[in-house]
């Protein structure tokens, strides 16, 4: 994993979200996500499950070890930014609930709530946000739900109260405010893939040699360097790969991007 | 034809206005926003992200500008208010606009030359943006009194190609945003409106001809 990684300012990490729910500029969600009710919260988690259920977040965070994990975010937009997460490992909430053989994905869904979120009446997406996992990448110790940045509770734009993160995948794939979690045989349904196959697929693993049909992903923006800020060179699995590579040695990254 | 109110009640004062207020301000004026936004830019009063701000205003900018101008002609036609001597400017901030634009897209955002080829010949969206940009060289080039002497007939017909290139820049705006948003079809639909009212109304002619 990348070491000696810089966070990015709160102030940066809050004012420059995409979260279509609110709006597709970046300064939306800063603005419109604390409409979103994530008080009480809870998660439904079923599927090839031993104890399926609706989850008060409390009884999901009960008990957890709550570490902080900086990690770089690299969207598929070409830019990218360090965080400070707090949270705890999936794999820790998938022990708990008793993961079934058989199962090989998790699915996971995001909010819904046109009341609350101004831009989900737009359809830009067919919601609900949905995003899936293979299982031994939601096993994977550095796969988080986060439940806070810089030791704060999570901010609506960032996923309050309990979001994904994986670190060496494009942004998207770290999936905000779930709802659901399903344990499940069959590759999920993934909300950027279904809007364009051609340009999102399942992994989505960070990948300078895969191109974004409309952009390069050689390189990024990184977000902070200011005005005369340079890029940097992307890093395959956005620099995680001693830890994930592993996993996709029998995949052809070029054919499943 | 014009509207039936317009023309005496509305338009001639507003011509009269008009007559009085010369084009050489818009100049200045059209100045103006590009340097605040550069002096917000670089004092770090445009957010987080600077640099796509200052690349987004300045487009956006520039389709607003290339719209003004091609609400020049209905404007005359249905409203009967004369913005001709304002249309080179219009036409010139575009253009200044659009290169400021690129330039942004150029010097602070790729940076990396051999990843700028790469983009312009291989990303469809910057093709396309790219292709806008390069028609509107000629028509800058030869925005002046001195060209549209020598060039004569020759002059409209190149100036029509300002036509291609309003409906390339929202084209390169509907190709460049993810998923389905609805702004850049706005852009798309007013120039098409607008280059629509140009058509020739020749069933209107031949009526008016019968009569």
């Amino acid at each position: 994993a990348p070491t000696g990684l810089t966070p990015n300012t709160l102030e940066e990490i809050t004012n420059y979200n995409n979260y279509y729910e609110f709006g597709t500029g970046k300064e939306d969600p800063a603005e419109y996500a604390h409409n979103l009710t994530t008080a009480p919260w809870s998660v439904e988690i079923n599927g090839m499950v031993d104890k399926p259920g609706t989850y008060a977040l409390e009884d999901i965070v009960k008990g957890k070890d709550i570490e902080e994990r900086i990690y770089r975010l690299r969207c598929v937009e070409a830019w990218s930014m360090v965080i400070p997460w707090n949270g705890f490992q999936l794999s820790a909430l998938l022990d708990q609930v008793g993961v079934q053989s058989g199962a090989k994905y998790v699915a996971f869904e995001t909010a819904y709530r046109p009341d609350e979120m101004i831009g989900a009446s737009r359809p830009v997406l067919d919601w609900p946000y949905r995003e899936g996992l293979r299982l031994d990448e939601a096993m994977n110790p550095l796969t988080l739900l986060a439940t806070g940045i810089y030791g704060k509770d999570l901010l609506g734009q960032n996923g309050a109260p309990l979001r994904l993160v994986v670190p060496w995948k494009y942004g998207f794939k770290s999936i905000k405010s779930i709802v659901r979690i399903t344990l499940q045989e069959e590759q999920p349904f993934t909300s950027w893939k279904d809007a364009n196959h051609r340009e999102y697929g399942f992994y989505s693993n960070v990948n300078p040699t895969v191109d974004h049909p409309r952009w390069s992903q050689a390189t990024e923006r990184v977000i902070g360097a200011g005005l005369f800020g340079s890029r940097r060179e992307t890093d395959m699995f956005n620099g995680y790969g001693d830890e994930v590579a592993g996993m996709y040695s029998d995949l052809d990254l070029q054919k499943n991007f | 034809m014009s509207l039936p109110l317009l023309p005496g009640v509305i338009a001639d004062p507003v011509n009269r206005t008009l007559r009085k207020v010369p084009a050489w301000p818009l100049y200045i004026l059209g100045a103006i926003p590009p340097v605040v936004l550069f002096w917000a830019g670089v004092t770090g009063r445009l957010g987080v992200d600077p640099v796509k701000d200052m690349e987004h205003q300045m487009g956006e900018w520039g389709l607003w500008l290339l719209i003004a101008g091609l609400c020049v002609t209905p404007m005359r036609r249905y409203a009967g208010i004369s913005l001709l001597k304002y249309r080179r400017a219009f036409g010139l901030l575009a253009f200044f606009y659009i290169l400021g634009h690129l330039l942004i897209w150029l010097v602070l955002d790729v940076q990396i030359l051999s990843q700028i080829w790469a983009d312009i010949v291989k990303r469809p969206y910057i093709t396309v943006g790219m292709g806008a940009f390069v028609l509107m060289i000629p028509l800058a080039v030869t925005s002046n009194n001195a060209s549209i002497r020598r060039l004569g007939k020759t002059w409209r017909r190149l100036h029509k190609l300002v036509y291609a290139i309003a409906l390339l820049g929202s084209l390169h705006f509907v190709l460049l945003v993810k998923g389905f948003q609805i702004e850049p079809y706005i852009y798309m639909a007013v120039i098409l409106a607008l280059l629509a009212l140009r058509l020739p109304r020749t069933g209107k002619r031949r009526s008016l001809r019968a009569a």
